[in-house]
């Protein structure tokens, strides 16, 4: 019961936090200077006042700006996020939804990328602590890290696209023949085609995972519950991948929890460097033209996702860790 | 349309890095038909209705499916397209176009005058969001008299009149009638009577056209044209290494660098002519510094182009000295100009006043020293190296200038439209018409306008009109000229250089003859032998 009303309290919570976050983005996303139509008026010698009145009017820009935000809220409440300022002035929905699955794609690959490979690396570096396996993989980890993203990707497609020839420079699939090509076909030419942008993107998580997976595993191995299941007796695989690994995934929930609205967001950089048509490109170019629907829009689904991201992490604590459960029910 | 892409519409000075083995006459006599061509692209379209649109990739792949009353000739003549000829009448007021019969929409419909109607009553409709109306809001009225004839008269004489009528304003009015404009599925799947019809748009990755075949000057050789978009340069480059792209436009590094190999020789080449474009510093006229005419001289006189040329173009340009481009009819060469000249400079600016008192380097008046900002936008490498290598020279007379980089949007409404600049470094595009009222004319200085720096001279002013309202082509030229001259003079600018396009393509491509207009007015003729065809498409 105590974690029922505990649920419905953060619900409440949630949707205040939701509403101040789209209302503080609407007010501070119009004090960039511009508007939606610059890029099609300004330095435009066939535009006249008359024309950039009539745009702005077009757009509901001549309102107050309260008038504005209480015209888009109602719009969202019906689940309309309403049309884009661009010139194709299609659905912002629309517009948002074709560029999702390759990008959605993309990030729950690179995701499963990052876990299969940062744990057991972690738990590695961990158990051999200052081990040469350790140090070795703290700098790669960082350098791999500290690299710019852009740069890996150029000397990537330099050496596997064009040296080697092995892989397509970019692009999601071949363009030509692609149609007459079979289901099994298809699926190799996108694997082909995913292979260097995932790396890519997991390459910054891969370094912090890891790091994360390592530190709290060296946490666990300093607890009493490890020693008395040393002392036991326990061949040491089971005291690291029963005992300690489960406790170690702990922290790694909330990090998973808060990773959830990054699967949608998509990155500028690397989609620009590979051509992949998601959401990342979208935003950056709507931003640039200062497409407010089409920002707002993808704002309230970054910001639900974030916040039932936190909700997940805190809900999933609390089912996984009995002291955390059993700490809430002694606090309420 | 002076908005077209530059591609579309360039010009002349072409020099074609012939390959020995390709020489002309060895061609075979008759083109093949087949084979498609892969073009990269830093943007995609965002509307293909050509009047909504406003970037560059929207009317390239626009003007490959609709077409226009009248358009450019490879020598950049205006030339019927839908209307087989004109009459001008009424001393220059009235325009009657003769339209060319049988043409059909490529859903089946016959193409009519009332469709030209059609748009032009959509384009002047406050409605419609169109940055082109300008141009039509001169007319007083238009009619279609019968199915072939499309009448319009003009409140007075209005030279850019013709050339307005190209493919922005025909559209098919029985898919548009009676609907919004903005929502209409046209955007996305438009309906034309060009060369090309649309196969297929997905959103930020590739446009696939494919022939028309009952195009009214026959079908075009190419079976298809697929535009790829790669917004990274670095990546397109690469893609056309890799074989994935047949035609691209370079950067001078990597025109003059990066693609003498023997790889790219064998397989490509490559195009260079004058785009339609110059780059400018522009000065601020309402400052006090720059009030003065022999300081703006001053300034043209420490700056040397042809460095410029060299070391931003990699000599891929010419040195601009006025507002238009070195090739068009109506470019004046005989203006004044400012070679590279110091001592010139410093004996100028000493006239005015301008001394080194304090001997810290820097010339001051009156206790002010000679210290100014130049903004330019963020993200174009050619404008930013310009404006350091002016730093260079304009601190060697003794003025110290600051370069400060902004985003575009932020630039032109924080600081061009409220004015807060002393010197500014960017270019304009240009058109095919001499017409530059809008840039030059004293009552164009207003808020969001764009005689932005505030030039005001009546002679200027005065003739800037009457170009307007003349359509002989020599009277213009000397209208036009006279403008060139007195700009010159004046240096309100300091104009800089004209870069070149640099197109690189597939070099089993045929029939690509270069041209004033740049290479893509015959695309359609463009053409693929049977045994170097790479894409089968039907």
């Amino acid at each position: 019961m105590n974690f029922l009303i505990w649920t419905a309290k953060r619900l409440l919570a949630l949707v205040l936090t939701f509403i101040g976050i789209t209302l503080i983005s609407f007010f501070v996303m119009h004090l960039a200077p511009g508007e939606p139509m610059s890029l099609q008026a300004d330095f435009n010698p066939k535009m006249t006042p008359e024309m950039r009145q009539r745009l702005r009017a077009q757009y509901g820009l001549d309102k107050p700006l309260y008038v504005q935000y209480a015209k888009w809220f109602k719009g969202l409440v019906q689940l309309d996020l309403g049309r884009s300022f661009s010139p194709d002035r299609r659905k912002v929905w629309d517009k948002i939804r074709e560029r999702l699955p390759i990008t959605v794609l993309i990030n729950v690959l690179s995701m499963i990328l990052i876990i299969v490979v940062s744990v057991p690396l972690g738990v590695r570096a961990a158990v051999r602590q200052n081990s040469l396996f350790d140090q070795v993989t703290t700098v790669l980890v960082f350098l791999a890290y500290a690299a710019p993203a852009f740069w890996v990707a150029l000397l990537l497609m330099l050496f596997f696209g064009i040296e080697l020839g092995w892989l397509p420079v970019s692009g999601v699939h071949t363009l030509m023949g692609y149609e007459h090509m079979n289901t099994w076909q298809k699926i190799m030419d996108w694997a082909r085609h995913l292979v260097l942008p995932v790396f890519v993107s997991a390459i910054g998580g891969l370094a912090g995972f890891s790091r994360y997976t390592r530190s709290s595993m060296l946490e666990v191995l300093r607890q009493d519950f490890i020693t008395t299941a040393r002392a036991k007796g326990l061949p040491e695989r089971t005291v690291i991948y029963r005992h300690a690994l489960r406790n170690a995934l702990l922290p790694l929930i909330t990090i998973l929890g808060l990773s959830v609205p990054g699967l949608i967001g998509g990155s500028v950089i690397f989609e620009s460097i590979f051509a992949i048509p998601g959401v990342g490109q979208l935003m950056w170019s709507s931003v640039m033209a200062r497409d407010y629907p089409v920002l707002m829009g993808n704002l309230v689904i970054v910001s639900v996702l974030t916040l039932l991201g936190n909700l997940l992490a805190d809900v999933g604590y609390a089912a996984v860790d009995p002291r955390i459960r059993t700490g809430l029910q002694e606090t309420e | 349309m002076p908005f077209k892409t530059i591609i579309s519409t360039s010009i002349c000075l072409v020099i074609i890095l012939f390959n020995p083995l390709q020489a002309p006459g060895q061609q075979p006599a008759s083109p093949d038909y087949g084979d498609s061509i892969i073009v990269g692209s830093i943007g995609d379209a965002s509307t293909l209705i050509p009047m909504l649109a406003s970037d560059a990739t929207s009317h390239e792949i626009a003007g490959l499916i609709y077409n226009g009353l009248v358009k450019y000739d490879k020598d950049l003549n205006l030339t019927g397209d839908l209307a087989e000829s004109w009459d001008i009448t009424n001393r220059g007021k009235t325009i009657t176009f003769h339209l060319r019969r049988g043409v059909k929409w490529q859903d089946g419909a016959p193409f009519t005058s009332a469709d030209v109607l059609f748009g032009f009553n959509t384009i002047i409709d406050p409605k419609t969001p169109t940055a082109y109306a300008g141009d039509f809001l001169e007319v007083e009225k238009a009619e279609a008299p019968d199915p072939y004839t499309f009448r319009v008269t003009y409140k007075k004489p209005f030279a850019p009149a013709l050339s307005s009528w190209g493919d922005i304003v025909v559209l098919p009015r029985h898919l548009l009638q009676g609907k919004d404009i903005t929502k209409s599925p046209l955007s996305r799947n438009p309906v034309g009577l060009g060369p090309f019809r649309l196969k297929l748009w997905k959103t930020q990755e590739r446009i696939e056209l494919r022939a028309n075949d009952s195009y009214f000057e026959g079908r075009p050789y190419l079976d298809g044209y697929i535009m790829r978009v790669i917004p990274d340069p670095a990546t397109m480059f690469m893609e056309l290494k890799a074989g994935g792209l047949d035609w691209m436009g370079l950067s001078p590094v990597q025109y003059q660098r990066q693609t003498n190999t023997r790889f790219f020789r064998k397989n490509f080449r490559k195009y260079k002519y004058l785009s339609f474009s110059y780059t400018y510093l522009g000065y601020n006229l309402r400052h006090p510094f720059f009030r003065e005419r022999k300081v703006r001289q001053a300034i043209s006189y420490a700056i040397d182009k042809e460095e410029i040329i060299r070391g931003v173009l990699l000599g891929l340009g010419v040195a601009a000295t006025g507002p238009y481009k070195p090739d068009a009819w109506f470019y004046n060469p005989n203006v004044k100009r400012y070679p590279y000249h110091p001592e010139k400079a410093r004996s100028l600016l000493k006239e005015c006043g301008w001394k080194d008192t304090d001997g810290d380097g820097i010339l001051d008046r009156n206790g002010t020293p000679f210290v100014f900002t130049v903004l330019t936008n963020q993200g174009n490498p050619l404008r930013d190296k310009t404006a350091q290598i002016i730093q260079y020279r304009l601190g060697q007379i003794g003025i110290k200038m600051n370069i400060r980089q902004l985003e575009w949007t932020a630039f032109i409404n924080d600081f061009i439209d409220k004015r807060r600049f002393e010197a500014v470094i960017l270019g304009w595009t240009l058109g095919q018409d001499p017409d530059i009222y809008d840039i030059w004319h004293s009552s164009k200085t207003g808020a969001k306008q764009l005689n932005f720096i505030g030039y005001k001279n009546p002679e200027v002013d005065r003739l800037l009109v009457m170009g307007r309202r003349i359509f002989d082509r020599e009277k213009r030229k000397k209208i036009y000229f006279r403008i060139q001259e007195i700009l010159a003079e004046d240096q309100p600018y300091t104009f800089l250089y004209v870069p070149m396009s640099l197109p690189i393509i597939h070099a089993r491509f045929h029939g690509i003859k270069p041209a004033p207009a740049g290479i893509s007015y015959n695309f359609i003729r463009w053409w693929v032998p049977k045994d170097e065809q790479k894409y089968i498409t039907r």
